[in-house]
């Protein structure tokens, strides 16, 4: 009976033995992968975090710069529009006149200011006539608009090294009905940037 | 030169500048053919036709109906002796003229003669030959013959016409013969070109162009590749020739304000002519180089002037309406056929410079513009866009009849220029 306890002590040292060894060498393992485990999901969180936190930054910037953009965009369209506005919009006369009405004067005094917003800019002024009159005279009648013009730019402040002057007469309408509408909008004074 | 002076002399010449002319009746039979062939038929038909169509365009001369004549020199004769008289002044005609033509090998001989039925003597008679394609020209030498005769002058028959017409979105110098027959482009600027203007002996011409930017007189010699561009700052127009000298007037803009000058051949200034702030434009000399008449806004309004080159004196010639411009000496140095604007209507005005009463040569038909003289002084051509209001070339007698378009061409036709009639030399 002795030796059955011995045997059963023994063999219950051995299979713990057996137990402790076996359970000793899987449990070293396991903890080793649950720490790897770990760290990978950490870097991946930092990694996005990252990345989330780059991804607004960059947004961010994109709308600082689209902003930026548009700013500027709107500043160009601006002075685009102010250019447009000196090009397209004309001096206009009586007619057989090359006197400058007070509407003109108003014109001119815009034009004024937009060169000398633009120092570097250089122009020439056209001066148009209506179909009636003939070519000659016309010719002629033109050129005292251009003057015209010019000498008012000039007394304004504009150098005259910045303003030439030429006369197509009436071989340049922007309209060729023969209304005193289109008469009225052929006798001009136009500018042209150099 | 003239084959018979002395009848030439006694002949009562046609006074072309008489308002109320009557037009003289001329019979032109057919003409006879030698031999009788078709090319020699058809081109004895060709002259004949040009003939017509010729002496028609005259303001004075007029072509009867064939279908009135008693007789047929081309089978009974054509020369003096042949002809029986009687049975030209019988149906009213008061000339005749005979044609007989000879054609070999492509080159004709054609013989012509101008009759005075009532006289019955040969005024004037003429051979030419040269080839077919020349019967043209035969013919229009014979004609001036016909007109040297019977006014005095060579007439119109050896004279071009040089106008400015629209082509592909530019304006170019054009030319053509007196009839608007033979069209030849003459500038290529490829630009706007305007203003022609023929020196006294029709070689040379002076226009405008804007082909170098700006408005530029440009004058040619039309043979020989010389001439010379007028560029001083500012604008260069309105060009034209004194008579019997190479020199030209013109406005230049350099001093800052339109002022008439005197300019050589090579656009040197000799003087300048007019002196008055604003517009002076559109010098036309009189006949003997004297004086010009031009347009000037001094007085407010363009009117036209007439300066004295020598006294400088100025004087005032138009006082009706606000706008009168555009002013052309007649070639006889009495009048000045110029454009007025009233109400919107432009027309074409012709004044007596003695006594100043204007009198309108149009009316009710589109606008009309660019008047300049025949070089006989018998007839005006000018722009007129009563057609359709696009403007085309008209010619007018200078009483104002008979106004009819010179030619249709493509786009829009002004400013027409008329040469020198060269002396048809034998």
């Amino acid at each position: 009976m002795k030796n059955r306890v011995w045997m059963n002590i023994l063999l219950a040292v051995l299979v713990a033995g057996l137990f402790l060894t076996v359970s000793c060498a899987k449990k070293t393992v396991v903890t080793d992968a649950t720490t790897i485990e770990d760290q990978a999901k950490a870097q991946q969180d930092a990694d996005a975090k990252a990345k989330a936190e780059q991804e607004a930054e960059r947004i961010a910037q994109q709308k600082l710069a689209d902003q930026r953009a548009k700013e500027q965009a709107m500043k160009e369209a601006k002075i685009a529009a102010a250019k447009q506005r000196f090009v397209n919009q004309n001096v206009h006369f009586a007619f057989d006149s090359s006197d400058l009405s007070s509407m003109a004067k108003m014109i001119l005094k815009e034009k004024a200011a937009w060169l000398k917003a633009n120092p570097m800019v250089s122009v020439t002024i056209e001066g148009h006539c209506d179909e009636r009159g003939t070519t000659e005279y016309n010719l002629a009648l033109g050129e005292r608009r251009a003057a015209a013009v010019k000498a008012y730019m000039i007394d304004l402040g504009i150098s005259p090294s910045r303003l030439d002057t030429i006369s197509y007469g009436e071989e340049r309408p922007l309209d060729t009905r023969k209304t005193e509408e289109a008469y009225r909008k052929n006798r001009r004074a136009h500018f042209v940037i150099n | 030169m003239f084959i018979i002076p002395s009848i030439a002399r006694a002949y009562d010449y046609i006074n072309i500048s008489n308002p109320f002319i009557k037009k003289t009746p001329v019979a032109i039979p057919e003409f006879k053919v030698f031999t009788g062939h078709p090319a020699e038929i058809r081109a004895g038909q060709l002259a004949r036709q040009i003939l017509e169509q010729s002496l028609d365009f005259t303001g004075y001369l007029k072509t009867m109906n064939p279908a009135a004549f008693l007789s047929e020199p081309s089978k009974t004769g054509i020369q003096l002796g042949q002809i029986n008289f009687r049975d030209w002044t019988g149906i009213g005609a008061e000339l005749l003229i005979t044609g007989g033509i000879l054609e070999q090998n492509g080159k004709v001989k054609l013989e012509l003669r101008l009759f005075d039925t009532f006289s019955t003597s040969l005024v004037v008679g003429k051979l030419y030959s040269g080839p077919v394609s020349q019967i043209r020209k035969m013919v229009h030498m014979f004609c001036s013959e016909i007109s040297r005769k019977l006014t005095g002058k060579w007439g119109v028959f050896n004279s071009r016409i040089a106008f400015v017409s629209t082509i592909n979105g530019h304006k170019e110098i054009f030319t053509c013969d007196f009839d608007g027959h033979n069209i030849k482009q003459l500038t290529f600027h490829k630009s706007i070109t305007l203003s022609p203007a023929w020196s006294y002996d029709g070689k040379w011409l002076a226009y405008v162009s804007y082909a170098k930017g700006g408005p530029d007189i440009f004058i040619r010699n039309l043979k020989e590749k010389r001439g010379a561009i007028v560029n001083y700052k500012g604008m260069n127009i309105s060009p034209s020739w004194m008579p019997g000298h190479a020199e030209l007037a013109a406005t230049l803009s350099f001093s800052g304000d339109p002022e008439i000058y005197l300019l050589t051949l090579k656009g040197e200034i000799i003087k300048r002519v007019t002196k008055s702030w604003g517009i002076d434009v559109s010098p036309r000399f009189s006949p003997d180089g004297k004086k010009i008449v031009f347009t000037s806004k001094r007085a407010g309004t363009p009117q036209i002037y007439i300066k004295d080159l020598e006294s400088g004196e100025v004087r005032r010639l138009t006082f009706t309406g606000f706008n009168n411009t555009s002013p052309a000496w007649s070639p006889d140095g009495r009048k000045i056929a110029y454009v007025g604007i009233k109400d919107n209507n432009i027309n074409i005005y012709i004044m007596d410079i003695e006594s100043g009463m204007p009198v309108q040569l149009t009316m009710n038909s589109g606008d009309n513009e660019d008047p300049c003289w025949s070089p006989d002084g018998s007839m005006l051509c000018f722009t007129s866009d009563r057609q359709g209001g696009i403007p085309r070339i008209f010619v007018m007698n200078a009483s104002g009849t008979d106004q009819r378009m010179l030619f249709k061409m493509k786009g829009r036709q002004t400013q027409p220029a008329w040469s020198v009639s060269a002396a048809v030399t034998d």
